[in-house]
């Protein structure tokens, strides 16, 4: 695949990454794409440079090595990553970063108006977002009284009313209870854009995307490398340890 | 975390634009403050009253929330009549309480409880996030807007953060008490709340890239203009000017 195919939306060509005053490479020579139709999934242990990946992408964290191509461009300025963030929707870890303005249309609105949108625009943008996502009635809450879960989703919608062209999540149901887990799968699942989901939960990974990868030594292992799966067995003696081989 | 008692309601104050709100009260303060007269100062207080109770106000809870005021009063009530100058109104074994005094006080007393009344009334009635609102409407600096309103966002968060350090260091049988250790705990905690407040403000700042900030400020006006607003604007503007007026000519 070429990097102007045009089914080709995020290529990450050996990157390295190590962070400031440190020796240890987080990235090192990772190589990433993620096409149109992609819904990627991520399992790796803390520590593995999940995180600093989605950082790596948005031009958050600059690599020491390496090549960044979205959308067929070649991003290695800051400038040149200004335009491509309204493009790439990232939903951060923990909500409260994400969420800074006092009023859930107001910061869902925060996006749209950033993107040149007139008052009015992004006022009618934000309600539908918040509507498509069955929480317009969070509309005049204030976002540091919303409960976890309501949180996470009024930053996902913060991140949709931007209508971005691929979504990057960084561990969406952390602390998460199963209703709000299932109002993502129903979400993720009905989206038509590419993503790449970083969780450590196996269901919910498995539910909501087509392939799972992994992180090792600051590598990616791709599918066919890896094979992640939960299994549930009976057998004699179950109370005792046993080692399965 | 900011309690809000008042802000949400429905009297007419509550319907009222922040913008329009935020400009009474200062007319209305600004008016009362000057005010050199007991009896106008009167009637100022009036008017107070009439605000509050337009808004729907309990009395029992604005009374709490002027608690400290009253504290404050009661000192000058006692300093100001046994050391001002003037004709002594009456004696006390050898305290001596003057008229001037007492008017001072009186005076005192009545102004800032009337402007205390006016601001609970038309600028408590509105949560801080209408109030950013208002300030941005009437021209206040954006900068100070998003910083009156990201400091209501965050603090919450960061007393969070002291309650989730203060909770760890009391698990582990730190008992707060006079001696050094407690104050090098408390030092510890101030110095790990700044730590974990520097490390939010580069995530909070990473995420608005995210959404395409570009350093500049938007707030959303939800308040549309209406005769209802344009009619109180007035009748405050003209009291307050009224009152001015009377007292300089008349008094």
């Amino acid at each position: 695949m070429t990097v102007n195919d045009p089914i080709n939306v995020i290529r990450l060509e050996d990157i390295c990454y190590a962070y400031p005053g440190t020796d240890t490479n987080v990235l090192n020579h990772l190589d990433l794409e993620i096409n149109k139709g992609h819904r990627i999934g991520m399992m790796a242990p803390n520590g593995s440079g999940k995180t600093t990946l989605l950082h790596v992408i948005m031009g958050l964290c600059r690599p020491d090595s390496g090549t960044i191509t979205i959308f067929g461009k070649v991003l290695k300025e800051e400038k040149d990553f200004v335009p491509v963030r309204s493009k790439i929707g990232l939903l951060f870890q923990d909500s409260d970063d994400q969420l800074f303005c006092p009023t859930v249309l107001d910061d869902v609105a925060f996006g749209p108006l950033n993107l040149g949108f007139s008052r009015e625009d992004a006022i009618d943008i934000a309600r539908m977002t918040l509507e498509r996502l069955g929480i317009e009635a969070f509309e005049r809450h204030i976002t540091h009284r919303l409960s976890g879960g309501q949180k996470r989703l009024v930053a996902m919608a913060a991140v949709l009313a931007m209508g971005p062209d691929v979504l990057l999540l960084d561990e969406p149901t952390a602390g998460l209870d199963n209703k709000v887990q299932k109002k993502l799968i129903h979400i993720l699942n009905r989206l038509d854009i590419p993503y790449f989901v970083i969780s450590h939960e196996f269901d919910f990974v498995s539910s909501v995307t087509d392939r799972i990868y992994s992180m090792e030594n600051g590598r990616i292992l791709k599918d066919d490398e890896i094979h992640i799966h939960r299994h549930e067995h009976v057998h004699k003696h179950g109370r005792h340890p046993h080692i399965h081989k | 975390m900011i309690e809000e008692k008042f802000a949400f309601g429905n009297s007419m104050i509550h319907g009222l634009s922040p913008a329009v709100r935020i400009v009474s009260a200062g007319v209305l303060s600004s008016c009362a403050a000057l005010c050199d007269n007991l009896y106008m100062s009167g009637a100022y207080l009036g008017i107070a009253l009439v605000l509050c109770c337009m808004a729907k106000l309990n009395w029992k809870d604005v009374l709490l929330r002027l608690k400290p005021v009253f504290w404050f009063l009661l000192m000058i009530w006692i300093v100001l009549p046994l050391t001002f100058d003037g004709e002594v109104l009456f004696k006390y074994g050898i305290l001596e309480f003057t008229r001037p005094g007492i008017e001072l006080c009186a005076k005192i007393t009545v102004k800032s409880v009337s402007i205390l009344l006016m601001f609970t009334a038309l600028i408590a009635t509105m949560s801080i996030a209408s109030l950013g609102n208002g300030l941005h409407r009437i021209h206040v600096p954006d900068k100070m807007v998003f910083l009156l309103l990201m400091s209501y966002r965050y603090i919450a968060v960061i007393q969070e953060e002291y309650h989730r350090l203060l909770r760890a260091a009391k698990f582990r049988g730190f008992v707060p008490g006079t001696n050094l250790h407690s104050y090098k705990t408390f030092a510890y905690l101030a110095g790990m709340l700044f730590v974990r407040a520097s490390l939010r403000a580069r995530r909070v700042h990473n995420a608005m890239l995210c959404r395409g900030f570009h350093r500049k400020f938007y707030t959303l006006d939800l308040y549309q203009p209406n005769v209802l607003n344009t009619v109180f604007l007035t009748g405050t503007c003209l009291a307050g000017v009224a009152l001015v007026l009377f007292e300089r000519v008349w008094m």
